[in-house]
């Protein structure tokens, strides 16, 4: 189990300076993802919502088209200061890679990194919504919000029911898929709105594609709800030295996902999407 | 054990420094601590550039991961000038290693304002002047005409009394003549290479550029060829000491860029990937040197 989860913003776990040479010691499937599972006896306990860089300690670098180079960011799915968990979905060069790694295949890991989720404000109700992969980061806060006594409703949207096994990760979750295969066809956005209208003394925490985020974004906004977002973004280091992995910010400016976030409170955000990348 | 090494009247602890731009310090201990600090992985610390007005940086994405290497279009986001002295300066100094402030301008009197700020603050023990930034009249790159860089280095030189490093753009026709041009001027010392400007297309096929401003720079492995090639050219004709990277991901590479011709190396993109890439460095270098004591 991590620390307990911290009242407001702005509290991580610092991250030992060196990259810690890890040994894997479960790859277990769960429909269309893999959750690899490595011995961490020097990982010190992350805060849920907080992330790793991890790449594969043998052949990075040497695939097809020469990569991957960089090392991947990846949120916690779970730790608990000897063993954490990462969850996988071959999407590229890099997951395709980690998703081949077998129990004693070596992983490189830097972390944890960034700002974590803070426990839900007096008591209003933790509502988790999640998207596909971005899931990962739910699972821990769950695990911890459960464990102090409160609440935490859990929404999850898929794909298709191939990626709805990953729900099995969580003590307990309701589905949406888009294609009807498990749960309610539709969009967890629309699990959100009818669990918001249900009862409106509540928080999100959210983390998804940046379309979701969005949409969870609005939808709080407009609902004057809080709500804390675990954002993705291309990265080259993830300790804010490549400046790659900015996300504006209403005040004016950007702020740098890995070290001003992973996490932020929705209401700092001008916007969960890409210049450019339509709704 | 490393050996201290003068560099243009400083007395580093070793060869290893950072490339401008590739390792936030302040970022790092609000990640790792002060461990960051007790185990600081270079003999310098050069700062990202500064400009005189504060900038916002390129849109999103600016990263994209090239074979053996990325391509990144930051576009140097940074407080500018007075952001840099009230916010910046004040925790670099507090790093345990002398502070390169690494400054850009479009224009001659831009630089100057910056060298001449920047020469009032006894916590920065160099200047590092970014020459990658092309001109208003010309369009071409500050750093690229021998007669340009050179009247540039000529304004500014008296302005300081501190050693000036020119950092060299890759993206000329004859970087030798530019650094013999900034040598010519007073330069004590030139930095390269800086990233080869590089395109990437969009992933989905359209042609399109993926990096918000179409194009960036490429580093890492991939360009360490072309380094090796620009810091022998330059070493052969010029006397002031060469900082050299580009691509240097492990003591053996720093080895080469030294048997090409450079005092100093500098890490830069290696450090993303592992941040003791600096430290990393600097072992393997001393292990080449002292393979006894190594052992």
């Amino acid at each position: 189990m991590s620390a307990a989860l911290p009242p407001d913003g702005g509290s991580r776990t610092l991250a030992p300076l060196e990259r810690r040479l890890l040994e894997v010691v479960e790859r277990r499937e769960h429909g269309a993802y893999v959750v690899l599972a490595a011995e961490d006896p020097d990982g010190p306990a992350p805060q849920p919502g907080q992330f790793c860089m991890v790449a594969a300690a043998e052949r990075w670098g040497a695939g097809a088209d020469e990569r991957p180079f960089l090392p991947r960011a990846f949120s916690v799915l779970r730790a608990d200061g000897k063993r954490i968990e990462l969850l996988l979905e071959d999407v590229g060069p890099g997951t395709r890679r980690l998703c081949e790694l077998r129990p004693g295949d070596g992983l490189r890991l830097l972390g944890p990194l960034g700002r974590g989720f803070s426990a839900p404000p007096g008591d209003r109700r933790a509502i988790l919504c999640g998207g596909g992969v971005g899931m990962a980061p739910l699972a821990m806060l769950q695990d911890e919000l459960l464990a102090g006594g409160r609440d935490a409703v859990v929404l999850l949207g898929f794909r298709d029911a191939e990626h709805a096994a990953g729900a099995k990760l969580f003590a307990r979750a309701r589905v949406a898929t888009d294609d009807g295969s498990a749960g309610r066809r539709g969009l967890v956005t629309e699990l959100l709105a009818e669990e918001l209208a249900r009862d409106p003394v509540a928080i999100v925490y959210g983390c998804g594609p940046p379309a979701m985020l969005e949409t969870v974004r609005a939808l709080c906004e407009r609902l004057e709800i809080p709500a804390q977002l675990a954002l993705e973004a291309g990265m080259a280091c993830g300790f804010g030295a490549c400046y790659g992995c900015v996300v504006p910010l209403r005040e004016g400016g950007n702020a740098r996902v890995c070290v001003d976030g992973p996490v932020f409170d929705a209401e700092r955000l001008a916007s969960c999407l890409a210049p450019g990348e339509a709704a | 054990m490393s050996e201290a090494v003068r560099f243009c009247g400083l007395e580093l602890d070793h060869r290893v420094i950072n490339a401008s731009g590739t390792f936030d310090a302040i970022a790092a201990q609000r990640v790792f601590g002060d461990e960051i600090v007790l185990r600081f992985p270079f003999a310098a610390f050069v700062s990202k550039t500064i400009t005189l007005e504060p900038r916002a940086g390129n849109p999103p994405p600016r990263l994209y991961e090239a074979p053996a290497g990325m391509i990144n279009s930051i576009g140097l986001p940074n407080r500018g000038l007075l952001g840099y002295l009230e916010h910046d300066l004040p925790q670099l100094a507090a790093l345990p290693v002398p502070l390169v402030t690494n400054v850009m301008g479009s224009t001659a009197d831009e630089v100057a304002r910056l060298v001449e700020a920047i020469d009032a603050r006894a916590e920065v023990a160099a200047i590092e002047l970014n020459v990658s930034c092309p001109n208003v009249e010309t369009g071409l790159d500050l750093g690229a005409d021998p007669r340009l860089l050179g009247r540039l280095v000529d304004e500014v030189r008296p302005l300081t009394g501190k050693p000036l490093i020119v950092k060299l753009t890759p993206n000329t026709a004859d970087v030798a003549a530019v650094a013999q041009a900034a040598e010519a001027a007073g330069a004590d010392a030139v930095s390269l290479i800086n990233t080869l400007r590089a395109f990437a297309a969009h992933p989905d096929g359209s042609g399109r550029a993926w990096l918000g401003a179409g194009t960036g720079g490429l580093s890492g492995p991939a360009v360490r060829a072309v380094a090796l090639a620009q810091i022998a050219a330059v070493s052969a004709r010029v006397e002031i000491p060469v900082v050299g990277m580009g691509g240097i991901a492990s003591g053996r590479h720093a080895r080469q860029a030294i048997d090409a011709g450079a005092t100093l190396v500098a890490v830069g993109t290696e450090s993303f990937r592992d941040p003791l890439a600096g430290e990393r460095v600097r072992l393997g270098l001393d292990a080449l040197e002292h393979p006894r004591a190594a052992r």
